[in-house]
């Protein structure tokens, strides 16, 4: 049971008030009609399933009905960072690496 | 787009299907609220005098409006604020002037609620006075709303929503859409031991059954909508 | 009535209060304040029931959450009864009734006991993997002998008819556990002014204070147990919750608390009250402060009832007064155990000897204290073997070099009926666990302290290996102002630990498994596992036979596996699987605990979501006019949908007949307030409505409407509906019953991720609308009546078209659409108003015999036109062209749609895609079950090629014969061909492909 801190109500709430969506960052492709098939496929079908950090969309469904970004390490659990559409993660799998590299 | 173009000579008003949605008074026609099987005036009345650690009040057949807009769109905010008196709230914030109030529901969505008797005027009144890109949809068929009050109000809430109810994060004043039992409803605090939860009117019957089997430990009492 | 083990002072009983309770269908006295295990001890009782396995008798061993043996079957009644309850958890109460659960078929005599008697040979580990694997087909036969002789307790056949709830909470500072640690820290944590909630499992807090003779702040440690309780209870913002066990420890610093709330008055929970309730709570802090487990050592026969833990024996005699034997043996591997043979002295019965396996033995106090008293002690010993089969008679001890891994000297016996073992304290690391910390191994410890985390937690006490009292409060102390801190409280002035006195002991040894004058496997049993009935020589087997991994050893000899999740046996059962593979304990690692720590009941984790309330159920306006029709009802999503309207006597064929005739005759009447309704505004309203349909929107005028398919980006179809054009910028879209949500959702991320630039609001009114729709040739006169205000003929209101109106003084918006091929009106008021609008229209259609229908009625009219229902028709793998609904697509508009690109993809343009196409049976009468597949040849061997399926039919009693709607493999080229459908019965139903609208293809019904 996470909790989750919803950037647009600006507090935590309980998961049950919200939806995971999935791998976030994925745009629709601006002219679909001039992707390939197999670009096409890519879009629909495939997704990343890291072990560490996941950028991951959500939508905050009983409450705000807002959807927003969670940057999430799959290993841990841990939620580093919430960030609202458009704008960036500052937790991505490169400064996780570097930082561990860091310090050993 | 050049409909765009054409509509931003319009004004809100002329852009939108409005309609009175209830009957004009003289026609003696009352409305049902959904929880009008139970009966909670009959109720109210074999309870009177009657008190208890847990009371509940149906505030039935009351107006409620869904104001969507923008806080950057002065003349949407400035429109509310001149039909009802009231500013819009800020995140998780209800505002009340008497019988009116307003509850911040998202950043772009508020729920006003207000006497029944007003919808019409209230209504067409917020229509013609905001402009710009928002909206005003009259949902009051749609749901219906519950007053909780006593000293054990707030055990019922722990019994059904996930939400910290404790004063130093529920304050007077607050208001939070959230889960509620397997359902969701609008949920405020307005006095220390006074709630207010606003259901959907599908679901209503499950959260009266969920509320009498929640407040079976504190011989509820029901209470008569003044 | 006499209990022979009570003693006569001393306890935490009520005396006053004699109460009876019922084990194993015989009657016995008891106190208040005993558990069940205790007043069982008192009243003599050795064999509490069987082993799993091997069916010996078992007796009781230990005296909280770790007991093996000792698991009840409770209630008085069939509707109370409840399993796997530990009887060291139970508290007695007046009237309590128990059963053994294993014990089959009784604990005294039992035919299972044979196998134990045969030998291990019967039953090895791996047993179940190795013997029951084949032949499969006598799985069956296995089965029900190994179920009912392993006895693993059995649900109740009646509902339970106590309440249950759940309580949702949220805390500063959760402490879990209740002894010196815990008490201590929620000292600190509650003077802070922080809202704190410590929990403990135990009808009392105090943990080991209860049975404690020390001194806490120059008094009595139960003294200061009670000013500190009375403390805590003085803060408001503090809650103390006994008899509640943090029973999992998840993300995010959320618990869960299994509170038992009336487990220990009564068989069933007082009218109105909750019999238990489950806490789920979201900790800023928490401090573990569980303490740890006694370590029994592993000899041969130390399951024989009268082997018990030396802690327990004490907690036995201090608590509950009870003295469970006569004579006692303690082997000991360090100082602290020696209290227990001290305390069996005091309480006046004999104690034959203190083994204790190091060769230097306690520290001088303590020896000089057992010299005092005239106890023998024997340094540098060990029990090998206990004799007896329903009680120890005999134990057999021998020299022990100082590794532990070798007996010198003789084996000589002592006489005694009991025999207390101490290996030392396992920290109870369990909840430490759930959050997926790694144990890591202490020698200093001599167990598994618990590893780094990323929740918000401290531990504090002998969770982490502190076992005198002193530093246990000062670590508590010291978490409590820690979590104070972290937690965004302060502290006024200085903080004291509480004291004691410093104890002075020896280090205990590290020994887990005595070695036995024979090989471990010729050896008579030495269990690991009570429980599981898991032995050393099962363990060393494993890892003969090649399981190298921890994980692996558990799971071939299922140890660890019961109820009591291996809280006495797993340190040993590393140990003695380490020691076989020569390798140390942290390298061969340890098994994770996992939620929960003790079992749950299912009335605690199910709350009140079960019956009535276990699914909302959604109404409309008119339920209650259905109910009092008699309808019955369908679910479509959480909606109750009325289904159809039976009369007296008529049977579902007969009604659907009659309610289907009646719309095609004259006209039907029929509740749709269920299907989704959005109500969308904003200049680019037309615009998202164009990008999110495959239709064209650009030209929709205000006061129309229009159908329209949406698809996913893959291009197949998943909801369908008509939106209207209101004005300018506003339209109302309908949506399937059961996806109003999803295309809501749907809407909303393509606004807020895709589109945001678009200017569009999007807000569900499907709660504020009802919608009675009336269809049939008469519906016009019947709506004329109604209508108050607007000219509803054909030309003024055509088919497609919307209007407001006033329906009997109700304003309303009367929409001309149909859904099952004949002239409709769907009329919208105010759901407070559905109700009286519904009654008015079935008066005023009262001469027109307006028939009120359900969805079995509706399905069929609409099969009858050929309309698809989108999640029946469809399943997620047809695009519109699939359906024959190409004219639903508007492939030039400027916008790529969303669905366009995906169903022009090379796979769903290609030929022999399965498409929807109609069916008529060579046997009017017959009607093709949905889901049936189509084949050419029915004759062909199986496995035959398979076309497609059904996906609605039913009998059309307009048309006179059965209808159905299918994929068929190129369907639309293949119109007159007959298929086949093979029935699981091996007759085949004979159709021929045709086009799926049956009923009026022209469309003029509607239009009229």
């Amino acid at each position: 049971m996470f909790y989750i801190y919803c950037p647009h109500c600006e507090e935590h709430r309980e998961e049950e008030e919200f939806h995971a969506v999935g791998q976030a960052h994925i745009p629709r492709p601006l002219d679909p009609e001039s992707c390939s098939d197999k670009q096409w496929g890519e879009f629909l079908f495939f997704r990343d399933n890291p072990r560490g950090l996941h950028h991951e969309l959500w939508v905050h469904a009983i409450g705000c009905r807002k959807f927003f970004n969670i940057t999430r390490d799959t290993q841990t659990y841990e939620i580093k960072e919430v960030y609202k559409i458009g704008e960036k993660p500052t937790f991505t799998a490169d400064v996780a690496v570097n930082a561990v590299e860091s310090t050993t | 787009m050049s409909d765009q173009n054409m509509n931003a000579t319009l004004s809100y008003a002329q852009t939108i299907n409005a309609m009175q949605q209830r009957p004009v008074t003289e026609s003696g026609i009352v409305g049902a609220s959904p929880l009008a099987h139970v009966d909670f005036a009959q109720l109210a009345t074999a309870q009177s005098g009657q008190s208890s650690t847990v009371e509940l009040t149906e505030l039935a057949l009351r107006t409620h409006i869904v104001l969507r807009g923008s806080l950057n769109n002065v003349a949407f905010v400035e429109g509310v604020k001149a039909v009802l008196g009231i500013e819009l709230p800020g995140a998780l914030k209800m505002h009340s002037a008497g019988a009116v109030s307003i509850r911040w529901i998202s950043p772009d969505e508020w729920l006003v609620v207000a006497p029944g008797a007003r919808s019409n005027e209230i209504e067409q009144g917020l229509i013609d006075a905001v402009d710009g890109h928002c909206a005003v949809v009259n949902v009051s068929g749609g749901q219906t709303i519950l007053r909780l009050s006593g000293s054990d109000a707030h055990k019922v809430l722990q019994k059904s929503v996930p939400l910290d109810v404790h004063s130093r994060s529920f304050p007077i004043g607050k208001v939070v859409t959230s889960v509620f039992a397997k359902t969701q409803a609008v949920i405020s605090r307005n006095a220390e031991n006074q709630w207010e939860l606003v259901i959907r009117r599908s679901f209503s019957d499950y959260v009266w059954l969920w509320l009498q089997d929640c407040c079976a430990e504190f011989d509820l009492v029901i209470k008569q909508d003044e | 009535m006499n209990q022979p083990n009570r003693l006569d002072q001393g306890g935490r009983l009520e005396r006053a209060t004699a109460i009876s309770f019922e084990f194993n269908g015989k009657k016995y006295p008891g106190f208040v304040g005993d558990t069940l295990a205790s007043a069982l001890l008192a009243n003599g009782i050795d064999v509490i029931g069987r082993s799993f396995k091997y069916s010996r008798p078992r007796g009781i061993v230990a005296a909280g959450a770790e007991e093996p043996n000792a698991i009840m079957q409770l209630g008085a009644t069939e509707a109370t009864q409840v399993p796997n309850v530990r009887a060291t958890q139970q508290e007695l109460y007046n009237g309590l009734v128990a059963k053994s659960t294993n014990g089959w078929p009784n604990v005294d005599f039992d035919m299972m006991s044979t196998l134990g008697k045969v030998g291990a040979k019967v039953m090895p580990p791996g047993f179940y993997y190795k013997t029951f694997m084949y032949p499969k087909s006598l799985w069956s036969t296995y089965e029900k002998f190994i179920r009912k002789a392993a006895g693993l307790g059995r649900s109740p056949l009646e509902s339970d008819p106590d309440r249950y709830d759940h309580y949702h909470q949220h805390a500063d500072i959760v402490i879990v556990g209740a002894g010196p640690a815990g008490l201590s820290a929620a000292l600190v944590a509650a003077r802070s002014g922080a809202r704190v909630i410590i929990a403990d499992e135990q009808a009392e807090f105090g943990g080991s204070l209860l049975h404690s003779q020390e001194q806490i702040e120059g008094i009595d440690a139960l003294e200061w147990l009670a000013n500190t309780v009375a403390e805590l209870a003085s803060f408001p913002e503090v809650q103390m919750l006994p008899r509640s066990t943090v029973n999992g420890y998840h993300d995010h610093n959320f618990l869960t608390i299994h509170q038992r709330c009336s487990d220990h008055v009564a068989d069933r929970a007082a009218k109105n009250s909750s019999r238990q309730r489950m806490h789920r709570v979201r900790a800023k802090w928490v401090i573990l402060a569980t303490g740890s487990h006694e370590r029994p050592l592993v000899y041969a026969n130390n399951d024989v009832p009268g082997n018990m833990l030396a802690s327990a024996v004490s907690t036995y005699i201090n608590r509950y007064a009870v003295i469970p034997g006569h004579q006692l043996v303690l082997m000991t591997t360090n100082d602290g155990a020696y209290n227990t043979a001290f305390d069996w002295h005091n309480a006046g019965r004999k104690v034959v000897a203190i083994v204790d396996t190091r060769a230097e033995g306690a520290a001088a106090a303590v020896v000089a204290k057992a010299a005092l008293l005239g106890i023998k002690v024997m340094v540098g010993t060990a029990v090998v073997e206990a004799q007896g089969s329903k009680r120890v008679k005999s134990v057999s001890v021998a020299g022990l070099n100082s590794a532990g891994d070798k007996l010198v000297g003789e084996v000589s016996t002592l006489v005694c009926d009991t025999l207390a073992s101490s290996g030392g304290w396992s920290p109870a690391i369990h909840l430490s666990c759930h959050t997926g910390a790694r144990p890591v191994w202490s020698d200093e410890v001599i167990g598994f302290i618990p590893g780094d985390t990323l929740q918000q937690q401290l531990t504090a006490g002998s969770i982490n290996g502190c076992f005198d009292l002193q530093n246990t409060l000062i670590q508590g102390t010291e978490a409590g102002q820690q979590a104070v801190k972290n937690a965004g409280f302060s502290l006024e002035g200085e903080v004291v630990a509480p004291t004691a006195a410093a104890v002075v002991i020896n280090t205990g040894m590290a020994l887990y498994h005595i070695p036995h004058p024979k090989v471990t496997s010729r050896a008579p049993k030495q269990f690991v596992d009570l429980q599981n009935d898991v032995t050393a020589a099962g363990i060393e087997m494993a890892t003969l036979e090649g399981f190298e991994s921890i994980e692996h050893v558990k799971r071939y000899t299922a140890m660890g596996f019961g109820t009591d999740q291996g809280k006495l046996g797993n340190i040993n059962g590393m140990a003695i699987a380490a020691k076989s593979m020569h390798k140390t304990i942290p390298e061969t690692g340890t098994t994770i605990f996992r939620p929960n720590y003790t079992p749950v009941t299912f009335g605690a984790i199910a709350g009140r979501h079960c019956g009535e309330l276990f699914d909302p159920k959604r109404y409309t306006a008119m339920h209650q006019w259905h109910l009092e029709r008699g309808a019955l009802f369908e679910d479509v999503g959480n909606w109750k949908r009325p289904w159809y309207f039976p009369l007296k006597g008529e049977s579902m064929q007969q009604t659907l007949e009659r309610e289907c005739l009646a719309v095609r005759a004259s006209a039907g009447i029929l509740d749709a307030s269920t299907l989704g309704k959005i109500d969308i505004q904003g200049p680019d309203a037309r615009e998202f409505l164009g990008r999110v349909y495959t239709n064209a929107w650009a030209k929709l005028a205000i006061g129309k409407c229009r159908y329209g398919l949406m698809c996913g980006e893959d291009g197949m179809v998943f909801d369908d509906g008509v939106t209207a054009c209101m004005a300018d910028n506003h339209f109302v879209m309908t949506t399937t019953t059961g996806g109003a949500a999803r295309v809501l959702e749907w809407l909303e991320i393509y606004h807020q991720t895709e589109w945001p630039e678009l200017q569009v609001y999007f807000n569900s009114v499907t709660d504020h609308w009802s919608t009675v729709t009336v269809t049939g040739p008469n519906a016009r006169k019947i709506i004329e009546q109604v209508v108050d205000d607007i000219d509803v003929s054909n030309d003024a209101f055509k088919y497609m078209d919307w209007k407001a109106a006033t329906v009997k003084g109700v304003p309303a918006r009367i929409f001309r659409i149909s859904f099952t091929g004949e002239l409709s009106f769907e009329i919208n008021v105010q759901a407070n108003y559905g109700m009286r609008i519904w009654e008015a229209v079935m008066a005023a259609g009262e001469e027109y015999n307006l028939t009120p229908y359900g969805t079995e009625s509706m399905h069929i009219l609409r099969t009858e036109k050929g309309f698809i229902i989108a999640g029946q028709d469809t399943d997620g793998s047809v695009h519109p062209y699939d359906l024959g609904m190409g004219w639903a697509v508007s492939q030039k508009k400027p916008f790529s749609f969303i669905g366009k690109r995906g169903m022009n993809r090379e796979d769903c343009v290609k030929e022999g895609r399965k498409q929807l196409v109609g069916l008529k049976t060579k046997d009017p009468m017959q009607v093709i079950p949905e889901g049936a597949q189509a084949v050419d040849d029915p004759n062909q061997p199986i496995p035959m090629t398979m076309l497609g399926h059904v996906t609605s039919s039913y009998y059309s009693a307009c048309l006179g014969h059965s209808i159905a709607m299918a994929f068929i493999r190129d369907g639309h080229k293949r119109m007159g061909d007959t298929v086949y459908y093979p029935l699981a019965d091996g007759q085949s139903i004979e159709a021929i492909i045709c086009s799926p609208i049956f009923f009026d293809p022209k469309g003029e019904q509607q239009n009229v």
